[in-house]
């Protein structure tokens, strides 16, 4: 009897298995391990990608105010540390760098990085980022086993040092098998990671910066919601003791 | 009590000066107060309801969506971005409108699957399953017109790969592929008159034609998991012996209904609004690019079964079309149920095995094709598109056969139901 009164909602949960299915399939990558309410490191990310991702990567649909006020950044420490154009707090994050000298110099114009956390998913980007290895073929001394043929160069190689890629030749097919670090940087691996970590927490922020205040308003929605059905379900209990 | 309510003389204050004028008081009691469902009612039935809560979220989140929208090649992707980031509750606005086409698709793909069930599509309700069927047509041309708004790449090339479907019919192809798109290809022009259509030709007629699936509905009466007509058995008031007012019966029957709808609804909509890439594909929130392809074009869940099918048909005689007719002859062939069913019952309960199973093999075949729809193509999936797509054609050229054939069981006079 129990089952037959939840036929509906079994009937609904079936249509999602192929959703479900889906959604647990895709390249498996190591998840990035980044924590989107951990404040100090969205402001470490915000430093990383102000320093080292900004010269080149816009990030348009962000403000330079709107971030300050939701990593709790001061305004003299925001102009202080983070902005190093002419722009204002209000103006959105643009790369100084003109898209027509991009297109020269590299090829392409780097990418806006707005809502990159989005379409590649923060696995993606923590696994690009730390994928780079010494190509001496490529115009930029490096390649991309992530993406192969990258036209951006290492930037970060002064912090992670630069790696040699591995490669086993299997059935004539050469593929990736590990990396190792010849040259060191500045930072530790652990550092490193760490690093990765923060500015990849910070994409994440920047891809969606309503996140986290949509999931704490969705908890009370929520119990309100809970608390409404119990009150519906009750009324209706009530109204069809009447029907016989 | 009600009937010769016209022959009174009209009730005192604004209530009677009103009903003088315009027929509000009838109008109420012929459709709320005064219309009786079954009460034998069980939960497949809250999905009716549902649809219309879903159209209502729909029209009124679209409304505030189209205020701060700019339906141009140049400015559509970064105004769906300052209507996420900028306008107050935007985000919300927009989460709310795109969970809710899909939660429209899932309420009435399951309300239709309630009918086959059922047998809602049984005379005398033929025309009310032919004005739901036509529902649906619109709900698909909808949904596909408006997931070119946001002009992201999925978009893009979504719209690109249905569009040249239409482009695959002889002779006229070309033509009018080109007419749709009103340029040689997806274009600023497109996405123009996409918006016009998405924000009022299509939803004007959706809306008709949801008043006229309740005036159908209302004038045959509900038909009910018995598949027993109610307005058999009458007392002396003329009401049907086994019928409850819609309101208040059904209406806080509903309520309750609608409250785990919403839990649902906002479960998604504040925890997983791209609901892991399904609802919102991660591919969109790159802008359109004519110049590159996302890694797999898929369309959005909801067409993944007729996709499903469109792969699974091979080219023959040189051209495509054959995929595409058999995917809207899918579609189409739903229209003819009231005439392929020959059962002597309406309902699955009343039924025998032969349609239990047919009915069965029909649901997996819908889940099953979804699922190959949404993945890149593989050896193993196009067999298992081509052996659903021919299971899915079975269960509706076979039924005049097997619905004659199968064991049935009888009828009760009444409906059966268990008071509270």
């Amino acid at each position: 009897m129990l089952i037959k009164k939840l036929a509906p909602a079994l009937a609904a949960l079936a249509l999602a298995l192929p959703v479900l299915a889906h959604a647990h399939e895709g390249p498996s990558l190591p998840a990035a391990g980044n924590d989107i309410r951990n404040e100090a490191s969205l402001q470490r990310g915000a430093r990383n990608f102000m320093n080292y991702c900004s010269g080149c990567h816009s990030a348009k649909y962000i403000r330079y105010n709107r971030m300050a006020a939701d990593l709790h950044i001061g305004e003299a420490e925001l102009k202080q540390n983070l902005m190093f154009t002419s722009e204002k707090p209000a103006d959105p994050i643009i790369s100084s760098m003109p898209a027509a000298d991009a297109k020269k110099w590299f090829g392409v114009v780097p990418p806006d990085l707005s809502l990159i956390a989005r379409s590649r998913g923060t696995a993606y980007l923590s696994a690009f980022l730390h994928s780079f290895y010494r190509d001496p073929s490529r115009p930029t001394g490096v390649n991309n086993v992530m993406l192969p043929g990258t036209a951006m160069p290492h930037v970060l190689s002064t912090l992670q040092g630069v790696q040699t890629a591995v490669f086993k030749t299997e059935d004539g097919k050469s593929e990736f098998e590990k990396f190792e670090l010849t040259d060191k940087g500045s930072l530790t691996p652990a550092q490193y990671d760490e690093f990765v970590r923060d500015t990849v927490n910070f994409l994440e922020y920047v891809g969606e910066p309503v996140q986290t205040s949509r999931q704490d308003l969705g908890i009370w929605v929520m119990l309100f919601l809970l608390l409404f059905g119990t009150f519906s379900y009750m009324l209706y209990k009530e109204y069809w003791r009447d029907v016989h | 009590m009600g009937n010769d309510n016209h022959a009174k003389t009209p009730a005192p204050g604004l209530w009677g000066w009103i009903n003088a004028r315009f027929p509000l008081d009838t109008m109420l009691k012929e459709h709320v107060t005064e219309y009786y469902a079954p009460k034998n009612f069980n939960y497949w039935y809250v999905f009716g309801v549902l649809s219309l809560v879903v159209l209502v979220i729909q029209l009124v989140s679209g409304i505030f969506l189209t205020m701060n929208y700019k339906p141009a090649a140049a400015d559509a992707f970064a105004s769906v971005e300052y209507i996420m980031r900028d306008v107050e509750w935007g985000w919300l606005i927009r989460y709310m409108h795109s969970t809710g086409a899909s939660a429209f698709f899932i309420v009435v793909y399951l309300h239709m699957f309630r009918a086959l069930m059922y047998g809602s599509y049984r005379a005398p309700r033929e025309l009310l399953w032919i004005f739901g069927m036509l529902i649906y047509l619109c709900l698909m041309a909808e949904a596909f017109m408006g997931y070119l708004l946001p002009w992201g790449n999925m978009s893009y090339w979504g719209a690109q790969v249905i569009v040249s479907l239409f482009g695959t019919i002889p002779v006229i192809g070309d033509s009018l592929s080109e007419w749709i798109k009103g340029d040689y290809f997806i274009s600023d022009i497109t996405l123009n008159r996409f918006f016009a259509l998405h924000v009022i030709a299509i939803p004007l007629i959706l809306v008709f034609l949801v008043v006229a699936h309740i005036l159908a509905l209302h004038e045959v009466g509900s038909n009910n998991p018995d598949g027993v007509e109610i307005k058999k058995h009458k007392d002396a008031q003329g009401r049907p012996l086994d019928g409850v007012a819609f309101h208040p019966y059904m209406t806080v029957k509903d309520l309750w209904g609608i409250s785990v709808f919403l839990l649902v609804y906002c479960g998604i909509i504040f925890f997983a609004p791209t609901f892991g890439g399904l609802f919102l594909e991660s591919p969109n929130f790159d802008p359109a690019n004519p110049m590159q392809t996302p890694p797999h074009i898929a369309p959005v869940w909801y067409f993944t079964p007729f996709y499903a099918m469109l792969r699974a048909v091979p080219s023959f005689a040189g051209t495509q079309v054959w995929g595409v007719l058999v995917m809207f002859g899918a579609i189409a062939l739903l229209f003819f149920l009231p005439w392929l069913d020959k059962s002597p019952v309406k309902s699955i309960r009343y039924k025998g095995p032969l349609t239990k199973i047919a009915l069965a093999l029909f649901a997996i075949s819908f889940v099953v094709l979804a699922y190959c729809g949404m993945k890149p193509p593989s050896p193993t999936l196009l067999l298992a598109s081509r052996v659903f797509t021919i299971v899915y054609f079975a269960f509706f050229l076979l039924m005049p056969w097997y619905s004659r054939i199968d064991a049935v069981k009888s009828v009760p006079e009444r409906v059966t139901y268990h008071a509270h």
